[in-house]
């Protein structure tokens, strides 16, 4: 096999695996983030307390955490034609993966919130904030760094149950490697699709854990101003998130004849 | 301005039935308006379930807690959820923490406008406000920094800024300087001082620390095991004989009386007449006196504290001295055959 003729064949796989991947994951940050968060404000002592809500939406998680993608996508095969009217091809197979990451993505979304420090929400209620003040002002910005973490171990996942879309004809990188690589012995297209993946794979890696990282900075000791205050730009009225700050030197010990 | 009744609060441990905890045991509280109001205890007596159950973050067992004439236990309803009219008055209540509880995804000027923005003010007004406060508080330079990049003190100035935020008549304070160094304890004392004579904010402390009750309160309450031992103003303390909080309060040390000498404790609480008693004494009966220690304040130009003294001879030789200081309206409690009435060090 040539380079022209791997050309179009690798190209039109890696959009089909940005496609299929792109959109699983929007849905599993939309499904599994309340979901997520709920898991957290129904349990013992949280804010919603709901031993009996709680217990069923742990277990569907689990139960859905535990099932192999490869049985997933077709047990799913009815759900997914009656969403999308077909099972196969790309957008057959956005439906399992969704559902296949939400679970995913909610337990990570778990961990990351439960280590919101219990003091900020007790902070916002004695203000008379609400459960929703509390999601929404507390417990999601304060663990904005992890859930990017969250989302950018969610994604390398997708990818690779990805790979398993082949089966319903989606195409992808996987499915290239599978079905011309395996199949049909062509070794070479084989290792440029693995390396193709590991590419996407490590790029994606870096950028979350760049991101997380930068929003992480500027609670940490540093000093150095926040890098990407882009992501925090849906803060109201807020002068202070412009990205063109200049980097907040050490303190100077607090000035107490100052003080009124 | 606060006033509980009643305040009774019984943890039930999950699952395993009979295992109470009494946190709080019937507690009467009243702070009155404008004052500064200390309870302290040692860990575990409840001063924390006390101060979470004055803004229901905590809801009693029973009794009822009153602030600004506004009986919040009757708002709070039945669910553990709190509604819309305890959320409105807890706004008006502001809190300080212990560990600050600052958002560290937010910049200090952020964190004070979060009360403003849960009570719906607009950006403009809350960004005026907000720095506003954070100059009341010394802070204006650091409103774009991050709470990370504060030492301890400052974050608690944001603290208080954002306490202060919603315009609070009340603020409660739940071990404020419990993590700070001494220093920066008297700094921030100093702040919540000057707010409650600026603002005439009415501030219920808890605190473990005889320090802190000493500092700035106008008040004080003793708690132990769930229930309030003794409460008052600080010369009522005084002119409590045996009073645990006073000697605690003003300790002073020094050996009981002997055969050849007596040793009376001295208490001004501030009624007593302001002349200098002791070099008086000295004077008017031709005596030595000892100060063994003391522990005196100087409250609105009354002398108010303690003062351990030693006269020679045994007592039957003082009746004089001792009568003419009775006199002067000061407590005297003679140390020596009776046992001791002052605890030493109860801190």
């Amino acid at each position: 096999m040539t380079w022209s003729e791997m050309q179009p064949l690798l190209e039109q796989a890696s959009w089909d695996t940005l496609y299929m991947v792109g959109w699983s994951t929007v849905i599993a940050i939309v499904g599994g983030l309340p979901l997520g968060i709920l898991l957290v404000l129904t349990d013992k002592g949280g804010l919603l307390q709901n031993t009996v809500l709680n217990k069923v939406i742990g277990q569907i998680v689990n139960v859905a955490r535990s099932m192999p993608f490869i049985i997933l996508m077709v047990a799913l095969m009815g759900f997914t034609r009656s969403i999308t009217g077909t099972t196969i091809g790309r957008e057959a197979a956005i439906v399992p993966l969704a559902i296949g990451a939400i679970p995913f993505f909610a337990r990570l979304v778990e961990t990351a919130v439960r280590e919101v420090d219990g003091g900020l929400v007790e902070a916002v209620q004695s203000m008379g904030g609400n459960t929703w003040t509390v999601v929404r002002k507390v417990l999601v910005p304060e663990s904005l760094p992890s859930l990017i973490s969250s989302t950018t171990t969610t994604i390398v996942a997708l990818i690779g149950y990805s790979a398993m879309a082949g089966t319903v004809g989606a195409g992808g990188l996987g499915d290239i490697a599978i079905r011309y690589g395996y199949q049909r012995f062509e070794t070479e297209l084989m290792w440029i699709t693995v390396a193709i993946l590991a590419v996407v794979i490590s790029l994606i890696q870096f950028v979350g854990d760049y991101a997380a990282r930068g929003l992480h900075r500027r609670g940490g000791q540093s000093g150095a101003a926040p890098r990407l205050r882009l992501l925090k730009a849906r803060a109201p009225a807020n002068s202070g998130a412009t990205g063109t700050e200049s980097p907040a030197a050490e303190a100077p010990a607090a000035d107490v004849s100052k003080v009124a | 301005m606060i006033t509980t009744s009643g305040l009774t609060k019984i943890y039930r441990a999950h699952r395993s039935r009979g295992r109470e905890v009494l946190a709080l045991d019937g507690v009467d509280l009243h702070v009155r308006e404008g004052e500064v109001y200390g309870v302290i205890g040692q860990s575990g007596a409840g001063k924390s379930s006390l101060i979470r159950c004055v803004n229901l973050l905590e809801r009693p067992t029973a009794g009822t807690v009153t602030v600004a004439g506004q009986d919040l236990t009757a708002l709070a309803g039945r669910g553990p959820r709190a509604g819309r009219e305890l959320r409105k008055a807890r706004s008006h209540i502001g809190m300080v923490f212990q560990h600050f509880n600052l958002l560290s995804s937010r910049t200090v000027q952020d964190n004070v406008e979060l009360p403003l923005e849960i009570l719906g003010t607009s950006g403009k007004e809350r960004s005026r406000k907000a720095l506003e406060l954070l100059d009341l508080v010394g802070l204006s330079d650091k409103a774009k920094a991050y709470p990370a990049q504060l030492s301890g003190g400052q974050k608690q100035r944001v603290g208080i800024a954002r306490a202060l935020a919603g315009d609070p008549k009340v603020l409660l304070s739940d071990e404020a300087t419990s993590a700070l160094d001494p220093e920066t304890t008297r700094s921030i004392l100093q702040l919540l001082r000057d707010l409650n004579r600026q603002l005439g904010l009415t501030v219920l402390l808890i605190t473990h620390e005889m320090d802190v009750v000493k500092t700035i309160c106008d008040s004080a309450a003793l708690m132990e095991k769930g229930q309030i031992v003794e409460s008052g103003t600080v010369s009522e303390l005084l002119a409590t004989p045996g009073s645990e909080l006073a000697a605690a309060l003003f300790p002073v040390s020094g050996d009981a009386s002997a055969d050849d000498r007596t040793v009376i404790d001295v208490t001004f609480h501030g009624d007593a007449a302001t002349q200098p008693v002791i070099s008086q004494l000295s004077r008017t009966y031709n005596i030595d006196i000892s100060i063994l220690g003391a522990a005196m304040d100087t409250v609105g130009g009354k002398q108010v504290g303690r003062m351990r003294i030693e006269l020679s001879g045994r007592y039957e030789e003082n009746v004089l001295p001792i009568g003419f200081l009775r006199e002067q309206g000061l407590r005297i409690d003679v140390l020596g055959k009776e046992p001791l009435l002052v605890k030493e060090g109860a801190k």
